[in-house]
């Protein structure tokens, strides 16, 4: 492949890029205990809640910034964020109710917030810098017992729920940006799926970074009660500005026996420009707890935003004969940078871990998987299998690989196959020789290349999925 | 149609073509013959521009165009077709999706409205029938885990649903049984106008036996050396190249 | 447990050096300062994350500063030799070159060196002055640095341009003290353009006082270069292996390293494998044999520098009662290594619930037009195999012995030198029979 074509061709805007000209709540920036304590005040919660937060704060006081990963990330300014924005509203009752600047945001970002919307058959809860601002089909889910709904509304309609299962999965004390999450989480969803029930639409939620210099820091939990199953659906995406902005996020999901919960994230940031100004720094923890026995949980992700993303979905299979699975296509280009993958801890009998991990390099970026596979004494009979491809377009990217295999139970069967390569130009030149431009054949191989993992993905997030994988890789190849 | 004068090409430096010149008019078939490593598959790449080949000298005009100057996908869209001996593999990307990009591609650079999903299945049921393939290939990736045999006659198949000015027949033959042959060559003569051209690389004579040439030509280190009827073909297959070596190198 | 050390060359850096060579005490205070400033390596660190050293390191070992010569005829203790592999014998006593050679060994082709760091380097200054230390002294590792301040001796042993040795090059380390005692040597081996070399490293005990080993070895493969080097452990479980390896491969050469550990208490080797030099091949291979509880980290790394050069690594485990394996294969491709082509395969098995491995391979690649994979798994033996032999009348017992041979043994087929490789298989079912593979004189411990 020449590199004339890949300076010809230009990259194509970030398609999410606009910024919404809405009215902001939002505080100073800079973050002390009485920032901790103001955002508690303007989300009047309750005093268990300001413990916690502060506990956390504390503790992140003693944390420094953790070095291990393959990236290379500036140092950030934590007193030059500000730690709390909010569209100015009063919690609409009905959707006529909400601002129509927020509506068109959100029509933009094609998210049925609408119940007309109805016949698309996802329930949304909707995030804009750190409040939710719509929840749809909350009604017709309650009728089945299930919660979907802010975290805010959760810590005052369910506090003993939320009091049990928060911080159950990933404790405050967990990680530097886990921990500053704690502190400051300004809202995000909650999903409690009852005993025995089988949750009919998919669930999800869209996050949206609008406001200036702000974090986000949301926080989702879900409880998949015994028997019960859901899926739901993350996507995420911000306007495009010269700084970078900085996302902590947590995902907490507890799945008692028998239970079955599916989590599909289409990351899609803003990762900065082609010359690597701006872009979300993406620090996310995931993790979800296989507590019952036959449980299963399952991540699939397409990350193809963030300039930084720092990110583990992550599983304990604590119930006997549990299962979980991982499922990722990673895309970096321009000067992206991406350290991502999983942990499987097996701590239950007859476990089983599946991963599959697609790693997509171009353009400067820098490409990681990282993965622990961990097989306790106890955990007789677990099984995991551990595929890691990485394909390289263009010969100043990276493309890294670092699986860590633990194993203490003879039982175990742990395998791990990897490799590593360029994108196969036999094949482009077929495809060129079919009359397919270069541009297009490489985008029909990456998607053919990350189908299995694609395929994962609920269809309407999969057609999504495709489009933004072709989208990033554009002017990636000559 | 084609006209290929002088033609030097090499890979990585060492010279394969040295000199070829060959003319194809539309109706004709031509069949280049030749021992191991005469370049036979080079002349085939060269034609379509594959990337690991470097022209050094002389001239191939296409319908009036300057073959040499157009991308791989240009020469495709103008009419060129490759069956290649060593069919790609591509995981993950369905036969369906392929063609069908393929098709749209060459229809958007004849300015021609995309076709639609109806016209494009209808269509593919149709050339499907003359390589008697069976549907389930057609939503398997691209030659992912095809026979030998399959994967020949998914070339033909893309053949008849590109609808090339000239195709390019590379070692067709190659790792055929002989049930195979008949339905491949059968599909190549059906697709036979007044107004196409074929070439048919080949080793062997009992492709000729099903795809009757009207010129036969000798390849023998980067050039024509002898060019004949059909009739040179049964030479060949009965004397072998020895003796066109001995005559050239005689020289 | 750094302190004693940090008083002990303070107070005797002078008869440190005084019984050393001046290639080594020019690097000596730099090490120390080095050493001072890391210490001791902890499992806090990426490199020593699987193998804590504090206990062994805690132990109270002698050191033979002022070496003074060990009362030991090697031919007494070793009577070990590898039947039919004609080869050029010699001993390293502790750390301490043996001084006088086999006397059964032919003489060495012309302009060949073997013998001491110590003595070569008063004879053959400059030989050593370009080499000595310029792989270790660029490390950030306590070890390294530790050696580089204690070490007074090593081996050595240099081929000139073009000069083949017709037979390999037999080193036998055997530990010997009254004491619990610690060996710390650094060996240089220089192959100059176009010569061959084969080297067989053994290690054993004989007594059945507590051993610490910490050595370093550097390596200079020239172009057209070809090194075999061979690493045997059959130690008592009392001994502590550190030791690292550092090879240099300049253009168009060829390294095989194998390192096969039969017996041994806690193990670490780190071996790196820099191919600074287009068309080189690099085979690294190793095997591990674990029972009790023994623990042995193979830490590799290769370093593809320059494009167009193929490795391929190769590393087994059988790991039985409470031993714990560890292995990381690091496979680098700098920017501009096009063309490099690296597989790495791990395997291991567990044969009881108490034995534990981990594993890390590592792919580093920044270069495209590559093609690089690697392959770990951990299990047990396959029992659908297991019960096709006891199916046709074999029983489990040696159903068992023949998968797990049969497991290990294409890494003893990467022996290139054939008398070498039919003992490796003796010795291999020995140990995978439980039965003492120790050599005649050596003391392994129950």
């Amino acid at each position: 492949m020449s590199t004339d074509i890949l300076n010809e061709v230009t990259q194509t805007d970030y398609k999410y890029g606009f910024t919404t000209d809405i009215e902001t709540d939002i505080i100073p920036i800079g973050l002390n205990e009485d920032v901790v304590r103001l955002i508690s005040s303007k989300k009047n919660e309750p005093e268990w809640m300001l413990e916690f937060r502060l506990k956390a704060y504390r503790h992140w006081l003693t944390m420094k910034l953790p070095d291990w990963a393959h990236l290379n990330i500036p140092e950030i300014d934590y007193q030059s964020i500000a730690y709390y924005a909010a569209p100015r509203i009063n919690a609409p009752k009905s959707l006529d109710e909400v601002d129509p600047e927020l509506l068109k945001t959100f029509e933009k970002l094609g998210i049925p917030l609408h119940e007309r919307m109805a016949l698309s058959g996802i329930a949304v809860d909707a995030v804009m810098d750190s409040v939710s601002v719509k929840t749809t089909f909350k009604e017709s889910l309650s009728e089945l017992g299930i919660i979907f709904c802010s975290f805010s509304e959760a810590v005052e309609n369910h506090p003993d729920l939320v009091k049990k299962y928060m911080s159950s999965v990933v404790p405050y004390t967990d990680n530097f940006f886990a921990t500053l999450n704690c502190a400051v989480f300004s809202d995000g969803s909650f999903v409690y799926i009852p005993k025995g029930v089988r949750c009919p639409m998919e669930l999800s939620t869209y996050f949206r970074i609008n406001a200036m210099n702000t974090g986000q820091f949301e926080r989702t939990l879900i409880v998949a009660d015994e028997d019960s199953y859901v899926s739901y659906l993350e996507g995420c995406t911000a306007p495009m500005r010269d700084e970078n902005q900085l996302h902590a996020a947590i995902v907490e999901i507890v799945a008692m026996k028998n239970a079955e919960v599916k989590y599909s994230t289409v990351q899609n940031w803003y990762p900065g420009d082609k010359n690597g100004v701006g872009g979300i720094y993406n620090f996310v923890t995931k993790r979800g707890i296989c507590k019952g026995a036959y449980s299963k949980i399952s991540w699939t992700q397409v990350e193809t935003g963030s300039a930084i993303t720092w990110k583990y979905p992550s599983c304990i299979l604590l119930g006997d004969n549990s299962s979980a699975e991982f499922y990722s296509v990673a895309v970096t280009n321009h000067h992206q940078q991406a350290d991502t993958g999983t942990k499987m801890l097996h701590i239950g009998k007859n476990t089983t871990s599946h991963i599959l991990s697609k790693g997509i390099s171009a353009g400067l970026s820098q490409n990681s998987y990282r993965g622990l596979v961990k097989i306790n004494p106890a955990a007789e009979n677990a099984r995991n299998f551990s595929q890691c491809d990485s394909l390289l377009l263009g010969d100043k990217c990276g493309a890294h690989t670092f699986p860590y295999m633990e194993v203490n139970n003879d039982t175990a069967i742990v395998e791990h196959e990897a490799t590593t390569s360029k994108i196969n130009e036999d094949q482009i030149f077929y495809c060129n020789q079919r009359g397919i431009s270069t541009e297009d054949a490489v985008g029909l191989i990456v998607n053919g290349y990350a189908k299995e993992v694609l395929n994962k993905l609920p269809m309407e997030f999969a057609v999504e999925a495709q489009k933004l994988l072709q989208i990033t890789l554009e002017g990636s190849v000559g | 149609m084609l006209e290929i004068k002088n033609l030097h090409a090499n890979i990585n430096g060492k010279e394969i073509l040295k000199g070829l010149s060959l003319t194809v008019n539309a109706g004709e078939i031509h069949a280049i013959m030749g021992p191991n490593g005469a370049g036979k598959s080079t002349l085939a790449s060269v034609l379509t521009g594959n990337p690991a080949f470097t022209v050094t000298e002389g001239e191939v005009t296409f319908n009036a165009k300057n073959l040499l100057e157009l991308t791989p996908e240009n020469r495709s869209r103008e009419g060129i077709f490759l069956s290649f001996q060593y069919p790609v593999e591509i995981p993950g990307v369905s036969m369906v999706n392929f063609m069908r990009t393929a098709v749209n591609e060459h229809r958007k650079y004849k300015k021609l409205e995309p076709m639609s999903a109806t016209d494009f299945l209808r269509m593919q049921r149709e050339k499907k029938e003359l390589v008697e393939m069976d549907n389930k290939l057609a939503n398997r990736s691209v030659n992912e885990g095809f026979s030998g045999g399959e994967k020949k006659r998914n070339e033909i198949f893309q053949m008849a649903m590109l609808d090339p000015m000239l195709s390019i027949l590379d070692e067709t033959d190659s790792g055929l049984d002989i049930d195979a042959l008949r339905i491949v060559a059968n599909g190549v003569n059906k697709l036979k106008r007044s107004d196409n051209a074929s070439i048919v690389i080949t080793h062997y004579q009992r492709l000729l036996d099903y795809i009757v040439p009207d010129f036969v030509h000798v390849l023998y280190d980067g050039r024509i050396v002898k060019s004949g009827g059909k009739e040179l073909a049964l030479e060949l297959e009965e004397r072998g190249y020895d003796w066109i070596k001995k005559e050239v190198d005689g020289e | 447990m750094e302190q004693q050390y940090l008083d002990l060359y303070k107070a005797q850096h002078e008869s440190i050096k005084k019984h050393s060579a001046k290639v080594m005490n020019n690097l000596r205070d730099a090490a120390f300062s080095q050493f001072e400033k890391l210490g001791f390596p902890t499992v806090a660190l990426e490199n020593y994350k699987y193998t804590d050293l504090k206990e062994p390191l805690s132990i109270d070992y002698g050191l033979n500063i002022n070496r003074i010569p060990i009362p030991v005829n090697p031919y007494d203790v070793f009577k070990c030799d590898v039947p039919g592999i004609h080869s050029y014998l010699y001993f390293v006593v502790n750390d301490g070159f043996y001084p006088v050679s086999d006397p059964r060994n032919s003489k060495l082709p012309d302009g060949v060196i073997i013998g001491s760091v110590k003595e070569v380097a008063t004879l053959h200054p400059e030989l050593l002055q370009d080499y000595f230390g310029k792989l270790s002294s660029t490390k950030e590792d306590g070890l390294i640095a530790f050696n580089g301040a204690f070490a007074q001796d090593g081996f050595f042993m240099y081929i000139p341009e073009n000069v083949i040795l017709d037979k390999p090059v037999q080193l036998v380390n055997i530990m010997r003290a009254d004491v619990d005692f610690m060996a710390v040597s650094h060996n240089l081996i220089i192959l100059e353009k176009g010569a061959k070399a084969q080297l067989l490293v053994c290690d054993h005990t004989v007594d059945e006082v507590r051993f610490l080993s910490n050595r370093v070895t550097e390596v200079f493969v020239a172009e057209n270069a070809t090194y075999e080097h061979y690493k045997l452990e059959n130690a008592h479980n009392k001994t502590t292996n550190l030791s690292t390896l550092l090879i240099k491969q300049q253009a168009s050469s060829n390294v095989l390293a194998n390192v096969i550990t039969l017996h041994n208490g806690l193990t670490h080797n780190m071996i790196e494998i820099d191919v600074d030099g287009e068309h080189c091949e690099t085979e690294l291979c190793g095997m591990v044999i674990a029972d009790k509880n023994q623990q042995v980290d193979n830490f590799t790394s290769i370093i593809h520098n320059k494009p167009n050069c193929s490795s391929r690594e190769l590393f087994k485990y059988v790991l039985d009662d409470s031993s714990k394996g560890a292995f990381t294969g690091k496979l680098y491709v700098a920017k501009d290594a096009q063309k490099t082509a690296a597989f790495q395969t791990n395997r291991n098995i567990l044969l009881k619930k108490t034995a534990k491995m981990r594993t890390k391979p590592q792919l580093e690649i920044y270069a495209d037009d590559v093609k690089c994979s690697h392959g770990a798994t951990i299990g047990s033996l396959d029992e659908t195999a297991k019960f096709y032999m006891q199916a046709r009348g074999i029983s489990e017992e040696e159903a068992r012995l023949l998968l797990m041979f049969a497991f290990t043994n294409d890494v003893i087929e990467n022996i290139r030198i054939p008398a070498l490789q039919d003992r490796m298989k003796i010795l291999v079912e020995k140990r995978l029979r439980g039965e003492l593979s120790k050599c005649e004189g050596c003391v392994i411990c129950q």
